[in-house]
């Protein structure tokens, strides 16, 4: 159902969902992201993948604007961020984000951390709320404990939650900031199986991630960053056999 | 996991001298030998002061006599209080009208019983509370269906300590909440007028607020207008009171992880919903135990009004211990004092630990 809602969008108009224009950032005088270009385009998936403090969860953390640029364009689905705020909810409204460490709510239930997007953004009647909330914590395999408080889940429970949480808001894009970094290892393989089941259903994804294995796998594309800017981007295939620059040589053989 | 696998581990019991009474008063009373010298010591001290304490108190005390039967006593003459129990708990409130006072002071009671259980937190509970207070007003000023009018000026005892610290303590915190939301905006003005508000009330004292707001504040107001004493004093509480509370929210905004904002921000609820939905629920919670400290150090301090010539419990009981018959008792006076305000302030800190248990959620 979402794929073909989706496919239509796509013919539609070839505009893509995401459009980063020349886009800088600096904390203080520190220069964190120079000179980003990068489009993604309706169901694309990509991986973000670098050196730690390369900037890469800053670049997704200003397509919500939950970080400032000071220079650029970032344009999510027609919408340009600015400082208008009513933009940018309407694009947050839009775009999912799941965290490294959940940030659920953890004074309210599992199933009220679904339905308060829905119900207070998107003024939906809470029943129907509810219903749709528990559809998807059936997708992400959760249902069961609805009524349950996040501290009472185990990780790899509340960060499948947290997606859950993001999708009953019916994004356009997730973004996904390291989602398996927090977890304890035999927790890491049912996040991936729920990222790689959203995947296959179209919807559009950025992640970030070290999952090498999850990138090769599901990614159109694979970005490397290092030290603010988009150092190489190719096909995973191509990425890993055939890495261009060296500073992604150097990356990909420290980490593979 | 209590079968197959895990059965094999012998489960031990704990050894015998670390559980039971002998093996607490050996850990914790008979440890060392100096820990034996003190609990000696503090045993025989209280052998020495309590007999003669409850000798005093309740063998030769006289509970309800005259006050000249009192004189012939070595005991306590607790006769003081039934004696003087009406004028002590409602001051110069008319006489025939008591039951007016006596009933709004059971409804508010009752009320604030009945609003103990969170699952009863809902809108209705709401408008109570609203009728409530219409009704408790109505009783006490008086003024329609027939009840004669009692100024303000004759309310005094335990219904204008209520009154006082209620009012103090409900419009206190929600002000306060709000100049701790004031002082983290990151508009410059309402922080500046925050932070200057709040410095500025912690840095004088209550009986200065209160002075002012009796004798300095009149005489700003254009001539023939005059507020209510009373109401003067209860701005003074609630502005005083707000300052603090301020403060402990804030503490508390500040202890809230960067990442729920974060969360509520990523789903496009807007500041109100982020801080009413998220936020506040959370840190308004962390910052229990010191708010309730406050809200009682608010209770107590209400006792100041004193200075300002308006009768609250304390000072009647400073009245009755004026009179003739009754000077010399005041030790009885103040104990039965102490324990009035000991109930009140103990019911509200055991409710704070409810709340905090009933508002935890997880772990």
């Amino acid at each position: 159902m979402t794929n073909s809602q989706k496919n239509t969008q796509t013919q539609g108009a070839e505009k893509p969902v995401i459009e980063i224009i020349e886009m800088h950032k600096w904390y203080g005088d520190f220069h964190v992201l120079s000179g980003i270009n990068l489009k993604v385009q309706s169901q694309e998936k990509i991986v973000i993948c670098g050196p730690s403090g390369s900037g890469k969860s800053t670049l997704i953390r200003c397509i919500n604007r939950l970080e400032e640029h000071q220079r650029g364009q970032i344009i999510v689905n027609g919408t340009e961020l600015s400082n208008d705020i009513k933009n940018i909810e309407k694009v947050r409204a839009e775009v999912g984000m799941v965290f490294q460490h959940f940030n659920l709510f953890p004074h309210l239930t599992i199933l009220d951390n679904l339905t308060l997007g829905p119900i207070w953004v998107r003024k939906t009647p809470k029943k129907e709320a509810e219903e749709a909330a528990m559809m998807y914590l059936e997708k992400v395999q959760i249902a069961e404990q609805a009524k349950k408080f996040p501290g009472q889940l185990s990780g790899g429970q509340q960060q499948r939650v947290a997606i859950a949480r993001s999708l009953c808001m019916n994004p356009e894009v997730m973004l996904f900031d390291e989602p398996t970094s927090a977890l304890d290892p035999e927790m890491i393989k049912e996040v991936l199986d729920v990222m790689i089941e959203l995947a296959e259903e179209g919807m559009t994804m950025i992640v970030v991630t070290h999952e090498m294995g999850f990138a090769k796998s599901v990614a159109d594309r694979v970005l490397f960053m290092d030290d603010g800017e988009i150092v190489e981007q190719n096909s995973p295939n191509a990425f890993f056999d055939n890495p261009q620059h060296e500073r992604t040589k150097l990356f990909l053989s420290q980490i593979l | 996991m209590s079968t197959a696998t895990k059965a094999k581990r012998e489960r031990l019991k704990p050894p015998i001298t670390n559980v039971g009474v002998i093996g607490w008063l050996k850990t914790n009373l008979f440890n060392t030998w100096y820990n034996s010298l003190l609990t000696v010591l503090i045993l025989a001290m209280l052998g020495w002061l309590i007999p003669p304490l409850i000798r005093w108190a309740f063998i030769d005390s006289l509970w309800n006599s005259s006050a000249q039967a009192c004189r012939d006593i070595d005991g306590a003459c607790w006769s003081i209080i039934p004696h003087n129990i009406k004028f002590i708990f409602l001051g110069f409130f008319p006489s025939g009208q008591e039951w007016r006072p006596i009933l709004a002071m059971i409804l508010l009671l009752g009320l604030v019983i009945y609003s103990k259980d969170l699952s009863r937190w809902k809108k209705s509970l709401a408008w109570m509370w609203l009728v409530n207070i219409i009704v408790m007003g109505t009783l006490m000023y008086g003024g329609i269906f027939g009840l004669p009018v009692v100024e303000t000026s004759q309310w005094s005892g335990l219904p204008l300590t209520l009154t006082l610290s209620f009012f103090g303590m409900v419009v206190a915190y929600p002000f306060g909440v709000l100049l701790a939301l004031g002082r983290r905006s990151k508009m410059p003005a309402i922080k500046t007028m925050s932070v200057v508000y709040i410095e500025m009330i912690r840095g004088v004292p209550l009986i200065s607020l209160l002075f002012m707001s009796s004798v300095m504040f009149p005489l700003f107001l254009p001539e023939g207008v005059t507020i209510d004493k009373v109401l003067r004093a209860l701005v003074a509480i609630i502005l005083f009171t707000a300052a603090y509370i301020a403060e402990v929210v804030r503490g508390g905004l500040q202890a809230m992880p960067r990442g729920q904002y974060e969360a509520a921000d990523s789903l496009g609820l807007n500041y109100n919903q982020t801080m009413r939905l998220i936020i506040l629920p959370q840190a308004l919670k962390i910052v229990i135990p010191p708010t309730v400290g406050i809200l009682l150090s608010a209770f107590k301090d209400t006792s100041l009004v004193v200075i300002i010539a308006l009768y609250d419990v304390l000072k009647t009981t400073m009245v009755t211990l004026s009179n003739p018959n009754w000077t010399g008792y005041s030790t009885e006076a103040y104990i039965f004092l102490a324990i009035l305000y000991f109930i009140f302030c103990y019911a509200m800190s055991s409710y704070s630990r409810k709340l905090e248990k009933d508002l935890h959620t997880g772990h």
